[in-house]
Order: C-alpha cells, then sequence, then structure tokens
C-alpha cells in the first residue's frame, strides 16, 4: 500500500502543467473540480492531485471482440438481451413515456427491462427527444461511464432528424453524428407500445450480434470527438470519462 | 384602479396609462423615474410581487422594452411598468436589491438578449446557455435557422409540409384540394 502511494507521488509533475498545455482543453478553463490541487490528508500527508490524470482512464475504449466460438457469443447475446438495464435519463419531452412503462400499465419490468440510477449499472441509454448541447455534454459523459456491453436507443423524430425543433438555435439534429445509435423509435412522442415494440427489437437485434453500437464508438472514436467538440463549444472535460 | 392610476400619475408625472383590463395597467417610465416608482409600488401599494421582467425587442426602432410586471396578491391586479433602452447600448440599473429574484431575470436578459445589469449578482456567469459564442439568441437579428443549419447537420430525406393543406388532403379526400 506504502508502494503505491509512493509510486503515486513520485508520479506528480514537478510544477503544475499550465492549462493551455493540455491540447485537448483548448484555451477553456477546466471545471473546478478538475484542476490540479493539494489535499492535505488526515495524517498532515500532502498529496498531489491531477483529476484528470488520477481520476480518468487515459486510454480511448476499446473494441470488445466476440467470443471465440459462435455458440458462445449466442449464449451472451442471449444473456445480454435478456437483462436491458436502462439509465434513467430523460432527455426531452419522451421521457414522459417512460414512466407508465416503469409502472404496473405497461410495466417492462416483465421483459427484463429496468431502470437504473447510474450509469455505471445501467447498458443502455435511452435519449428520449431533443438533446440540447447543454444535455449533449451530460448524455456523453454518462455514456461513456456505462459500462460494456452497452446500447443506446433513440426515441422520437427530434433524435432522428431534428423533429420539430429542427430550426432550434440549441438542438442537435442527428444522434448518430455525437452517440452511436443502435435503434430509432420513431414518433413524436412514441408512446409506451411502441417503446415496448422497440426494445423487443433491440432485443433480436443483440441476439443477432447487430448491436455494435458500443464497438463503432470504440472505432471511430475520433470522429464522434470531432463531432461533439463540433458543437459543444466550451469542451471542459476528459476526453473520455472513463 | 383608476384613484391609483391617477395619484402615480400626479406623484411621479408619468405618461398614459394603457388600461388593458380592469385589473391590469401599463406604463412607460424613463429610466430615472423607475427605482422610486418601484419602490412605491412595492412599499407603500402593496404590489409586493415580481411577477417577471422580461424583454421585447423592437429591432425596427432600434429599441429593447423591459417589462417589470408587479403584482397585488391581495387585491389581484397587476401593473407592468415599461422602458424603453437603446439597443446599442444595452445596459440597465440592477434591481436585484428590490426583488431578489431579479437576479436570475437579469442574468437571462444578460444571456439571450444581451443587455447589461451591472451590479446584479452573477449576471456575467453562464445561465442556460453553455459556451455560447454567437449572438445572444433572443435577439431578433440572430438568425435560428441560419445557426441550426450552420452548426448542426440535416439528415437527408426530411420533408415539410404545410399543415393546412395537408389536413385537408388527408381528411377530405374527395374534395377539391387546389384552393
Ligand atoms: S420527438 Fe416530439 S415528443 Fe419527442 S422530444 Fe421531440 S418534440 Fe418532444
Amino acid at each position: 500500500m506504502k508502494d503505491d502511494f509512493e509510486k503515486l507521488l513520485d508520479q506528480q509533475p514537478e510544477k503544475e502543467p499550465e492549462p493551455q498545455e493540455r491540447p485537448a482543453l483548448r484555451d477553456i478553463p477546466v471545471r473546478e473540480e478538475l484542476v490540479p490541487r493539494t489535499v492535505t490528508a488526515p495524517d498532515g500527508q500532502e498529496i498531489r492531485i491531477d483529476p484528470l490524470q488520477d481520476y480518468y482512464c487515459q486510454a480511448g475504449p476499446t473494441v470488445q471482440t466476440p467470443a471465440y466460438t459462435r455458440i458462445i457469443e449466442d449464449l451472451f447475446n442471449w444473456a445480454r438481451a435478456e437483462s436491458l438495464w436502462i439509465l434513467g435519463f430523460g432527455t426531452g419531452c419522451g421521457a414522459i413515456e417512460m414512466r407508465p412503462l416503469m409502472t404496473p400499465r405497461f410495466d417492462a419490468y416483465r421483459y427484463g427491462i429496468q431502470w437504473r440510477p447510474t450509469p455505471r449499472q445501467a447498458n443502455l441509454l435511452v435519449i428520449s427527444g431533443y438533446l440540447s448541447v447543454k444535455t449533449l455534454k451530460r448524455a456523453i459523459r454518462s455514456y461513456e461511464q456505462m459500462q460494456n456491453p452497452k446500447y443506446v436507443v433513440g426515441l422520437g423524430s427530434c433524435t432522428i432528424n431534428g423533429g420539430m425543433y429542427w430550426d432550434s438555435y440549441n438542438t442537435i439534429k442527428r444522434l448518430d453524428d455525437y452517440l452511436p445509435v443502435d435503434l430509432y423509435i420513431t414518433g413524436c412522442m412514441p408512446r409506451p407500445e411502441a417503446l415496448l415494440q422497440g426494445f423487443d427489437d433491440l432485443k433480436k437485434l443483440i441476439r443477432a450480434g447487430k448491436a455494435e453500437g458500443a464497438n463503432k464508438y470504440a472505432e471511430n472514436f475520433e470522429r464522434y470527438k470531432t463531432n461533439q467538440k463540433r458543437v459543444i463549444k466550451d469542451w471542459d472535460m476528459p476526453d473520455y470519462s472513463w | 384602479m383608476q384613484t391609483l392610476i391617477s395619484q402615480l400619475q400626479t406623484r411621479f408625472q408619468l405618461s398614459e396609462f394603457i388600461l388593458q383590463r380592469d385589473n391590469l395597467a401599463f406604463v412607460t417610465v424613463t429610466r430615472e423615474q423607475l427605482r422610486p416608482l418601484l419602490l412605491h409600488l412595492r412599499d407603500k401599494e402593496g404590489f409586493t410581487h415580481l411577477v417577471l421582467l422580461t424583454a421585447v425587442d423592437w429591432i425596427e426602432d432600434n429599441i429593447f422594452q423591459l417589462t417589470y410586471l408587479l403584482g397585488d396578491r391581495t387585491a389581484g391586479c397587476d401593473i407592468g411598468v415599461r422602458l424603453m433602452l437603446p439597443r446599442d447600448v444595452a445596459s440597465m440599473d440592477s434591481i436585484h436589491d428590490l426583488w431578489p429574484t431579479a437576479a436570475t431575470y437579469q442574468r437571462e436578459l444578460r444571456e439571450m438578449f444581451g443587455i447589461d445589469f451591472p451590479e446584479s449578482p452573477r449576471v456575467d456567469e453562464d445561465f442556460i446557455l453553455e459556451g455560447w459564442t454567437d449572438l445572444p439568441p433572443y435577439r431578433r437579428d440572430f438568425d435560428t435557422l441560419k445557426y441550426s443549419q450552420e452548426s448542426y447537420v440535416d439528415r437527408l430525406g426530411r420533408e415539410t409540409k404545410d399543415p393546412a393543406a395537408y389536413m385537408k388532403l388527408k381528411l377530405y379526400p374527395d374534395e377539391d384540394n387546389d384552393g
């Protein structure tokens, strides 16, 4: 334990790096909680913390290769399809249609679908409507924090082509430019039945091994990041929130 | 309401009130009149509630109009105080010390219209938008369609139909749909 700790201390740079030395963050100041700082431990020891280095993975996402034989992969996919855990993150009007799904009338739980409070426990991100640039930022961070295998479903016409917010100054128009979408559900807004149908389709995709969004994200990480940074003008967060 | 209006008019030398309803009147004031009038309405006349503070962009006249809407909760009546600002030097005195909630409105106006309220708490911080670099989006010379086309990629295949004509076609297909 002590060794590790010393190693950690050794790794610290001599002087505080200037913010503009970070190419990814350009000249936007990083968020307050990401600024390098010195904290005093309970035993009086001073510890240097650089959150961007210490708290976040420096490597990008990696492609997950399928299991060694088809039959095993099929088994995995069957298991994945039968437990869709949705991140409880509502972005637009469509989020309102998720409530009836959670409750007895439509009861999505009977299909092995449930909602989770944190990205770490979820494997399905439902973008439930228009995404403002500000929300996109949060959606990206949430998506990146989810563990593989993970899927994205876009709900409603807003995620597909901007919907009725097609001329808005603040909402994106094509979700798949910024996040790897496995499935879209059309409608404005889609009714709970449509959602159930959509989840069923997603299950079929997963079982067929075609829901490869997360791998697509890893393969085209650069492209996604370029697109994301084009609209998020104050990029003040880690490039990859893992 | 009428008595109150005439009292106010003699007291503050105000211009004509526009009586929109029995319990809603508007008046346009000058910058110097605003603060004493608001104070008087709040402390003496029972208009204790700042209902809203909003702006209108009269771009043709090169003017921003601020509207301070005050409410008297017990009497159930409202007075709107209007104030015209030149559009190019859009700056106004803050009233956050009269109503703390005004600070939030002023932050919004600063962000969406670019109207400055020096000394208002946190007025220069981002409010709803983050990292906005263009013109304030509620200004009428900001072209939201153009901005959205330049910033966000369209998906091909999107069709737009005239709602009235389309509904007519769908609901009454047998009728003559030319005119
Ligand atoms: S598709 Fe319709 S219901 Fe969904 S977010 Fe857009 S406007 Fe709202």
